[in-house]
């Protein structure tokens, strides 16, 4: 796979790429990436694509390298071996900060919100790399996805609830107006009935043209919204296919959706 | 329309203040002085925090106005003359410097620092260099206020940029490391800082030619309010600045700062360097006022003083921490002194056999661990801090910045 021309498309352009749209520009691209933390080698060789306008998930076990794939495409970690390419630049050695100036954003594992910073003040330093105007705008398209989060916008983000403060981490990740969402575990620990509202809403992020990379326990779910998928176990790739797909494995079934 | 009325009373009420209290010191009448300084805390009151560069003008007016006519007044005016008491002041507004410039570094980025007295041995000491008999050179007091705060801030760059990538604890042992070798290198290297004995005969700055007395506190006094004034104007933007914003978000979750896009690196090698410079500042002036120093003026003891002066103030308020500080200064230098004295001469029978200043840090100790239990935010807590810390009163409700921010949905 060559890297497709580095055409710095606006995510606007894209639309939701259904099913395996093969004309679609790769986004991002990890090329047999190997991440140590210390010695132990937590990612053995993964290769993982994305293609502008996607959701792509990523499932597997605890411990199978989800969320280290995660933090090495945003730099948090870096790759002992192999590349990241973003938009056809190499950036697997780019400090996190300048990820998030590229297009790449990240809501990490347990939402990480400030908490003892204001929700606006929360999603204002999502905006940290935008000019004010920007700001402004991505404020009411982040208010108009998360209304909840208008309305408790002059309130601590300790006080929110599990529900909300996953909003607003989501939130705060879209602030800087990325080309590429990285989510990880949104969905965790919360009601089945905000779990529904989360992927509803994570849909429709995609739809206004932001490419996903959704890392999740809950499989059936990101399944149900994805158009690919990637089974991730002791830090390799051991199937990758079709949302579609891999939903109808029967490994996959008998592993990820709680089926015998 | 009515802020605009309200902003222009308070500079009316700052302008007749400062003439009122000018011309109270000229022809010695403490009553016109307190009307004059009841019209800048009425400026300062007017504002409700909406200008803050001139509510913290209208402030230190206020109080420096009044502490000199305060001290005249029984119970202060007993303990040491007018004069000590402004004298006494200066050094205090040393220590003010000093909590201001830890409480970026501790207060808002949330970086342990427990040396934070070498940046000020390093200020003062790149004065005695610049300015004194034994050097033999006589660079000007005012411009080496610059340098000395840049030169602080260089060591707080290099004490950073290796450390800085430590967390919590670590960054604490490290700093106070630092923190102890810098008054011993400066002990030992006597050849060049005539080690314990200190440097002496260090110039006092000079003003359109003419040279600070030695015998009148004034001038000093007045240096130190301007010095300070502008110092906490300038720590105040800086707060809400985006650095400022950069700095609470590492100190809430530096992960999620970085992944929001700030350089945790760099933000945190400025709030080192930044508070170095403040320290840097102080000692420069310190040097200058004391005309010499020694290692021992910079030992353990002041770093801890420091810190607990920004915990007792009120972590990350400027006010609270400068408040703190002063209080906390006047309280040890002055009033433990004069405790010994009071309870020796009314001869109380287990409290006179105390020393007071002995127990200094017994004291300062009983003080935070009190705090930390009965009051965590601090005397003077910033509002956010306030609600941080009780979570239960947080206030709730529809949002006013937000739609000040035009933002609103659909």
């Amino acid at each position: 796979m060559t890297a497709a021309p580095a055409e710095a498309g606006d995510q606007a352009i894209a639309a939701p790429a259904g099913g395996n749209d093969e004309a679609a520009e790769v986004i991002l691209r990890l090329d047999d990436v190997h991440t140590y933390y210390g010695s132990i080698h937590a990612l053995q060789g993964i290769t993982v694509d994305l293609r502008q306008g996607e959701i792509v998930t990523l499932i597997g076990a605890n411990g199978a390298g989800k969320t280290t794939t995660l933090k090495t495409i945003s730099g948090l970690l870096h790759p002992r071996q192999g590349t990241v390419h973003f938009r056809g630049a190499d950036v697997s050695r780019r400090a996190p900060h300048d990820l998030v100036k590229d297009g790449i954003s990240h809501a990490p594992e347990g939402r990480r919100i400030f908490s003892r910073l204001t929700v606006l003040e929360n999603l204002k330093m999502g905006g940290y790399t935008r000019r004010p105007a920007e700001i402004r705008e991505d404020l009411s398209r982040v208010f108009e996805l998360f209304p909840r989060l208008f309305e408790r916008a002059n309130q601590k983000g300790g006080t929110l609830s599990g529900g909300e403060q996953q909003m607003l981490a989501i939130g705060r990740a879209l602030m800087s107006r990325p080309a590429v969402l990285l989510l990880d575990e949104p969905s965790l620990g919360l009601a089945p009935i905000l779990v529904q509202q989360i992927f509803r809403i994570i849909q429709e992020i995609n739809a206004q043209g932001t490419t996903i990379l959704l890392v999740e326990q809950n499989a059936q779910q990101a399944l149900a919204i994805a158009q690919r998928g990637y089974v991730l176990q002791t830090g390799r790739v051991i199937l990758a296919d079709s949302a579609r797909g891999l939903a109808a494995n029967e490994d996959v079934r008998r592993a990820y959706l709680g089926e015998i | 329309m009515k802020a605009q009325n309200r902003r222009n009373a308070a500079l009316a009420a700052l302008v007749i203040g400062a003439a009122l209290i000018a011309i109270g010191y000229v022809v010695g009448l403490p009553p016109v002085v307190f009307v004059g300084a009841l019209f800048t805390a009425g400026c300062a009151a007017l504002l409700q925090g909406e200008h803050r560069s001139l509510t913290i003008v209208a402030g230190m007016l206020t109080a420096t106005a009044l502490l000199p006519v305060i001290v005249l007044i029984q119970p202060f005016s007993t303990f040491s003359s007018q004069n000590l008491w402004i004298d006494g002041f200066s050094i205090a507004g040393i220590f003010v410097l000093l909590a201001l410039g830890l409480n970026i570094v501790v207060g808002l980025s949330g970086l342990l620092d427990l040396g934070y007295a070498a940046f000020y041995a390093i200020g003062s000491y790149t004065f005695a260099f610049a300015a004194s008999s034994f050097t033999g050179l006589d660079f000007p007091f005012w411009p080496m206020l610059i340098a000395g705060a840049i030169s602080a801030a260089v060591f707080g760059i290099l004490l950073g940029a290796p450390t800085l990538r430590l967390r919590g604890d670590y960054l604490a042992i490290v700093t106070l490391g630092f923190g102890e070798i810098v008054p011993i290198v400066i002990l030992n290297s006597s050849k060049y800082t005539l080690g314990p004995n200190g440097i002496g005969g260090i110039s006092r700055p000079e003003i359109f030619g003419f040279e600070f007395p030695i015998q009148n506190p004034w001038p000093f006094y007045l240096a130190m309010v301007g010095i300070v004034t502008i110092t906490m104007i300038l720590i105040y933007r800086l707060q809400d600045s985006r650095l400022g914003r950069a700095w609470m978000a590492i100190r809430e979750d530096e992960l999620a700062a970085a992944s929001s896009g700030v350089n945790t690196v760099t933000t945190k090698l400025l709030a080192f360097a930044l508070g170095a410079s403040t320290a840097g500042l102080a000692g420069v002036f310190a040097a200058s006022k004391l005309s010499v120093v020694t290692p021992n003026l910079f030992r353990f003891d002041v770093s801890f003083t420091v810190l607990a002066m920004v915990v007792l103030g009120g972590m990350g308020n400027i006010w609270g921490v400068a408040i703190g500080a002063f209080v906390l200064y006047t309280i040890q230098s002055v009033i433990l002194k004069q405790l010994n004295q009071f309870f020796a001469a009314a001869d109380v029978p287990f409290l006179s056999s105390i020393d007071f200043i002995e127990y200094q840090f017994l004291l300062y100790g009983i003080a935070l661990v009190a705090m930390m239990l009965l009051r965590p935010e601090g005397l003077f807590p910033s509002i956010r801090r306030k609600r941080e810390l009780h979570v239960d009163d947080a206030g709730e409700g529809p949002t006013t910045t937000a739609d000040a921010m035009g933002a609103a949905p659909q």
